[in-house]
């Protein structure tokens, strides 16, 4: 008996319930699963069942052919994250997940955003796009498509600046996430 | 060999001894394997009869159950043993048959979609997609099914890969890289749980079905009797601790006892094994076991804070972690006097507010006295199932069960006409024990058609049917909290239960007199071959004591 940082004789005050409570922030999972059928729509379906909303979902393959990845992100303020890993874990075909440390991941999310400009408003909005790094990948006379890959605060803010054009339309990719340093995802 | 016999041969690798089903157009190449298959089936009337049977062999033995069906409705019509089997954690395995593949996908006649149906509700699934697949799926469907946290795996097989060739070889690995149970429990967790136990004084052990699926009950006496450790069960762990014993205090939740809810109210430290946290057990979540730190062992680390945060989690099977935690609570040698006012208090409850009904001055037979009869008439040996409702509650409450598995209900999904087909899985998976179902007249009729499978093949199961002419946890609803306006829970005297037995070729009997109602169960019993007994009880009688849903243990009433 007794061990390093072990208090005795142990009282029942001292006894802390393990975290089940909301974090308040977004969480990114990077979940890689077997390549079989059907594997999405278990995920999907157990977000579903238990109530958990999905903020963004991606899915590609892994430089293994049998394995794929799914990047998720969920909002813990809404859910308990350690409950909603723990269902994944029962899915058979989920190998692995992690909650990604937002300090020591790289996430990006591609956009595509059709902007009404014609040629007056044209060379302002590319001022825009380049600001933010952004690359413009079609232009007609009236609409001018721009690409845009960052956080999602990124994308964000170039929404807020492009709206006053007319925004046509936007598309997003969901998140990708990797881990910063030598260790695997 | 074809596909279909090689699935034969990987349910004999798997110890399978008997299986049930019911055939059709998809699954018509492996009724013709069955015909040479070395396989007992049993042919059963609806698909549900032969997953509740399948489920009432595996809850009977620990081994995994077998059912079989066809596409489209055949499969549609398992979707309840499925989902009971979830609920409840029962280790079955459930083959289909599927449309030819060139008709996947187009409506084809008896398609359905049977792997997206059943996804919410199977531990796992396998989609045959190549005929070679299938031995693999076979097996890794029993391993799944049977190890860590049971439950039901469902194989879909279309019709034209069943039926062709394979070169088949045994299966000796298992490729499922993302499926380890754990089951040996942390040592360092196990260790603190042993310290906390011998520094409660207000401790109680609350054990449930995974003490039953993990044959964890001699662990779980051991321990407990290592000390004065206050037990109570779930309805799904009832027999896991023997009943009646001096740390005994009844089952707990909605229909428990008062000495069990009232022990949970007031203990300080929780010790949950096996047991989930149901909302049958904590009533109103915010106000249970309020002054209580709890530890919970679960093998599926899922169920642990998923409803009541834990203070120490140990994920594990209650059979390991029990035995680890024997030998480190004796090496701490508790004092356990320290327990005596504790069992002072609970004492004073038991006392005060044993389980007990008014019996009847005449000779009408009251519900709770025909389970106490029954008890009597089979010396409490019998393996008892049971329907959803009153008569659940009445046997739960008053049929004390010595040992596991001799108690098979339906607790998680509460499946009405479960108790039949069990009892006829029960039978045939212990045939020298007597299996008695004890019914409820609406219940019974939900599978009453598997009293034809009982008589064709001679399965000796004894159905009492607690008939009082009313859907009676309904109606007793309905009396508390509905101004006792009663809406279609009077099912009245139809049908005649006696001719009912007889057309299906089984004994039929009715009883009415509690003056003899020992004597009469007991000649039923000895009566070879199914019997069906109509039991007159008392029409308007209530299941107490009771927590009405959403409150509080202290609030239970009756």
């Amino acid at each position: 008996m007794g061990e390093p940082g072990t208090k005795e004789p142990l009282s029942l005050e001292e006894l802390e319930a393990s975290t089940n409570m909301r974090t308040g922030r977004k969480h990114v999972l990077s979940i890689l699963v077997e390549n079989k059928s059907g594997v999405l729509t278990r995920i999907a379906g157990l977000f579903a069942r238990r109530g958990f909303n999905i903020d963004t979902l991606t899915v590609g393959p892994t430089d293994d052919d049998q394995v794929s990845r799914v990047t998720l992100t969920v909002d813990g303020a809404l859910h308990p994250i350690d409950q909603v890993t723990k269902q994944l874990h029962k899915l058979i075909n989920v190998l692995k997940i992690r909650d990604l440390e937002p300090a020591d991941t790289v996430a990006r999310e591609l956009a595509l955003f059709k902007v009404s400009a014609d040629g007056t408003q044209r060379g302002e909005l590319m001022q825009i796009a380049e600001i933010f790094r952004g690359k413009v990948v079609d232009v007609t006379k009236r609409a001018v498509i721009v690409e845009v890959t960052g956080t999602t605060d990124k994308i964000a803010a170039f929404e807020d600046m492009v709206r006053p054009f007319g925004l046509i339309e936007m598309m997003r990719t969901g998140e990708i996430a990797i881990s910063r340093g030598r260790s695997e995802t | 060999m074809r596909a279909v016999d090689a699935v034969m041969e990987c349910l004999k690798a798997e110890g399978v001894e008997v299986v049930f089903g019911l055939p059709g157009g998809a699954n018509l190449p492996t009724y013709d394997a069955f015909v040479n298959g070395g396989l007992r089936h049993i042919l059963v009337r609806h698909e549900a009869g032969g997953g509740h049977a399948a489920e009432g062999y595996a809850k009977a033995t620990g081994k995994v159950g077998v059912a079989f069906a066809t596409s489209g409705p055949g499969a549609t019509n398992l979707i309840t043993p499925i989902c009971d089997a979830m609920m409840d954690s029962v280790p079955v395995v459930f083959i289909t048959g599927q449309v030819r593949t060139e008709l996947l996908g187009t409506d084809g006649f008896q398609e359905a979609d049977t792997i997206g149906i059943t996804m919410p509700v199977v531990k796992h699934s396998f989609m045959i997609q190549r005929p070679q697949e299938i031995p693999r799926a076979i097996h890794e469907a029993f391993h799944i099914a049977r190890s860590g946290r049971p439950g039901p795996v469902l194989v879909d097989i279309p019709q034209d890969l069943s039926r062709a060739e394979i070169d088949y070889e045994p299966v000796t690995d298992l490729r499922l890289p993302g499926y380890q149970p754990r089951v040996e429990g942390n040592q360092k967790q196990i260790r603190q749980a042993a310290k906390a136990l011998a520094a409660a004084q207000r401790p109680v052990i609350y054990a449930g079905g995974g003490v039953v699926n993990a044959e964890a009950s001699d662990e779980l006496v051991e321990f407990a009797t290592s000390d004065r450790f206050p037990v109570t069960c779930t309805l799904m762990g009832l027999g896991a601790f023997p009943a009646p014993h001096a740390q005994w205090l009844g089952m707990l939740g909605m229909h428990g006892t008062r000495a069990a809810n009232y022990a949970m109210d007031e203990a300080d430290l929780i010790c949950a094994v096996g047991a989930r946290f149901d909302d049958r057990i904590t009533g109103k979540l915010s106000e249970f076991a309020p002054r209580a730190k709890f530890i919970h062992i679960d093998v599926d680390p899922a169920e642990i804070s998923k409803n009541v945060p834990a203070h120490i989690p140990i994920v594990g099977d209650a059979k390991h972690v029990l035995a680890k935690l024997l030998i480190e609570y004796r090496a701490i040698a508790a004092e356990p006097e320290r327990l005596a006012a504790w069992w002072t208090r609970i004492e004073g409850w038991r006392e005060k507010y044993p389980l007990a009904f008014q019996d009847s001055s005449d000779n009408e037979i009251k519900p709770q006295y025909m389970v106490q009869a029954l008890h009597e008439a089979t010396g409490g040996e019998a393996i008892v199932t049971s329907d959803v409702g009153q008569h659940q509650m009445w046997a739960a409450q008053y049929y004390d069960f010595p040992k596991p598995r001799r108690w098979i209900n339906s607790g998680g999904l509460g499946t009405m006409g479960f108790g039949l087909p069990a009892a006829m899985g029960a039978a045939v998976a212990c045939p020298d024990r007597i299996v008695c179902c004890i019914a409820g007249d609406g219940s019974v009729q939900m599978n009453a058609q598997e009293l034809a499978t009982c008589a064709q093949e001679q399965i000796p199961i004894k159905v009492f049917i607690m008939n009082n002419g009313y859907l009676g946890m309904v109606r007793q609803w309905q009396e508390l909290f509905w101004d006792g306006k009663y809406s279609h829970v009077e099912t009245g005297e139809f049908p005649d239960f006696v001719k009912l037995a007889e057309a299906y070729g089984a004994t039929g009997m009715r009883f009415e007199d509690k003056t003899t109602l020992v004597q009469d169960m007991k000649r039923a019993i000895e009566t070879p071959g199914p019997v069906l007994v109509d039991v007159r009880v008392t029409r308007e009688e209530n299941t107490y004591p009771m927590i009405p849903a959403g409150q509080a243990a202290r609030e239970m009433v009756g």
